[in-house]
């Protein structure tokens, strides 16, 4: 379990981690995200002691990680960097083997793990052991820097934007292999990034920073449906809906400007207004503005004689959903029924809105193609 | 010409280089380690190499006589700058990622010395031996001025007594000998650079 205890730090007189309280437990996949500038790779970095802390302390297993040797702890923590920062003096096997080889393990043991590793990543031991780091392309690059953090067995592993600097192919192939050697290996990770698509993907638990302090600690499902700070909201952009869509309800999808009548208008009046607004039907209320019904053009032309209320005309019996009506249950009544529209009605059953093929249409775009509003 | 004195310009040239290969590491790593004493070595081999040779031989002919070991002192300083500097500069530039990497690995600074960053930057600073080496063997030729021999003295002598054959061989033996070394050395400096 690592814990910060009311952690700062300052370069020079700017403030960039302001006493940070986090607790990260063992075995969970941490992401850190935020805009530029925020302090999330200083957060990070402060638990290998790569950045100093000024202020609080950092607890890993409950011992003060200033009180152990630098060099020491270190070794014990897994570290992959967005810059790869392979050596390239060394062949792979030899990067593999780098904390290893520092914690005085046996030549065979070393050996043995490289091997292992090599095969858990799908890269043979015999075609790439004996290769320098510039023989192999950037991904299988970075694939070899994250096996070089794994090999001496860290329960701790520190990841600094690893993937920022590759094409999204690769980039989508490797996120999906830490996400799979994560749930094999029970290791805790904590990774930086400020991609949401990657934290989402590979966050047990997304910790939002901004300007030095947590806005956020949530489970990306949190996060996504109840972004707390609007400053999360704009950095996930369409992210927040689009990927969600199965908590969409009926009031995230419904058309709102709807035309209502009063039940005791006449049938002329309510014909001229369908004229004018071009539609064929019209939805009814009473004076306490509840939901009576709707009438059609039809209705009136069959039914209605000049001069009559429409209450008498008005067909009751039409098909509506509730606001909170999941929008997929809403958009299957609509398909089965084969009517043209259904009516929305809020809990105190006014009107709110109307859900057409078209709303249906938006909303599938929007899942499709991201909020073009 | 005598062949003694070819052979003593190459002792005269081997010794220094190895002395100035040696000194010139320690400062240039010395001067990557610690800031303050950065900018006095980078100063200081920069105003040896602007006294005039002969003078700095004088100079230290005061204390150690006309002898060998003034010149191999005069050759040692005066080429300490190309080594020195390709040094720091060879560390100093080494990708940040890697020496993050290093140090985020848990390796001592030493290890990070020794492993990573002078094998990094090993084929900078063997152009800067080479450098060193090649101009040794020019500055070596003063030598002869202090009583340190080699082919100083033939060309010395030659030139004294009017002796053009000898002043021909001497000079030619002279270049010969820089050319060989530089392009033996620029052959090992490419097979260093491309891995």
């Amino acid at each position: 379990m690592i814990v910060y205890e009311n952690v700062s730090k300052k370069y020079n007189d700017v403030t960039v981690v302001d006493n940070l309280n986090l607790t990260i437990n063992d075995g969970e996949f941490v992401v850190l995200i935020g805009p530029s500038g925020c302090g999330k790779t200083t957060t990070l970095k402060m638990i290998n002691r790569l950045n100093k802390i000024n202020e609080g302390n950092i607890y890993i297993d409950n011992q003060n990680i200033l009180d152990v040797d630098a060099v020491e702890l270190r070794r014990k923590i897994g570290y992959v960097i967005q810059q790869i920062g392979l050596f390239p003096n060394m062949t792979i096997e030899e990067n593999i083997s780098v904390v290893p080889r520092l914690l005085k393990w046996s030549k065979e043991k070393c050996k043995q793990r490289v091997h292992e590793l090599l095969e858990m990543v799908n890269m043979p031991y015999e075609e790439n052991a004996k290769k320098y780091p510039n023989e192999l392309s950037g991904g299988q690059q970075q694939r070899i820097g994250v096996l070089r953090a794994l090999a001496a067995e860290p329960p701790i592993i520190l990841m600094d934007e690893p993937f920022g600097a590759l094409d999204p192919i690769t980039r989508d192939a490797l996120q999906d292999e830490v996400k799979a050697l994560h749930k094999k290996l029970h290791k805790t990770f904590i990774f930086v990034t400020h991609d949401m698509d990657e934290a989402v993907k590979l966050a047990d638990r997304i910790v939002f920073m901004s300007k030095g302090k947590v806005l956020q600690a949530a489970t990306p499902e949190e996060m996504l449906n109840k972004p707390e700070d609007p400053i999360i909201r704009n950095f996930m952009g369409k992210l927040s809906y689009s990927r969600y869509c199965n908590d969409l309800t009926c009031a995230d999808v419904m058309k709102k400007r709807i035309l209502t009548v009063l039940e005791t208008k006449k049938t002329l009046e309510s014909v001229e207004l369908m004229k004018h607004k071009e539609i064929d039907s019209i939805i009814v209320v009473d004076h306490e503005d509840k939901f009576k019904g709707i009438v059609t053009i039809q209705n009136i032309r069959e039914h209605g004689k000049a001069g009559e209320t429409i209450s008498r005309i008005t067909e009751s019996n039409v098909d509506t959903v509730s606001v909170s009506t999941n929008a997929k249950d809403a958009f299957d009544k609509l398909i089965e029924t084969n009517v043209d529209y259904l009516v929305v009605l809020n809990p105190d059953k006014t009107a709110a809105g109307i859900i057409t093929r078209t709303s249906m249409t938006k909303a599938l775009a929007s899942v499709v193609w991201g909020d073009a509003e | 010409m005598e062949m003694r004195f070819v052979w003593q310009h190459i002792y005269l040239v081997s010794v220094s280089c190895v002395f100035t290969t040696i000194f010139g590491l320690l400062l240039g790593i010395f001067a990557y380690i610690s800031k303050p004493a950065r900018s006095v070595i980078l100063w200081l081999v920069d105003i040896l190499q602007t006294i005039p040779v002969l003078a700095l031989l004088g100079l230290i002919m005061i204390a150690f006589g006309a002898t060998s070991t003034t010149v191999i002192i005069g050759i040692v300083l005066y080429s300490l700058l190309p080594i020195v500097r390709n040094t720091y500069i060879g560390l100093e530039n080494i990708d940040p990622g890697i020496k993050e990497a290093a140090q985020g690995m848990g390796m001592t600074k030493l290890q990070r010395l020794f492993k990573v960053e002078l094998p990094l930057s090993f084929p900078i600073v063997f152009t800067g031996i080479r450098i060193a080496i090649v101009t040794s063997i020019g500055t070596a030729v003063f030598g002869a001025v202090v009583g340190g021999g080699g082919l100083g003295s033939t060309i010395n002598r030659a030139i004294l007594i009017q002796d053009m054959p000898t002043l021909m061989q001497a000079t030619l033996t002279l270049m010969a000998m820089a050319v060989f070394f530089d392009i033996v050395m620029g052959y090992i400096e490419k097979r260093l650079k491309t891995r």
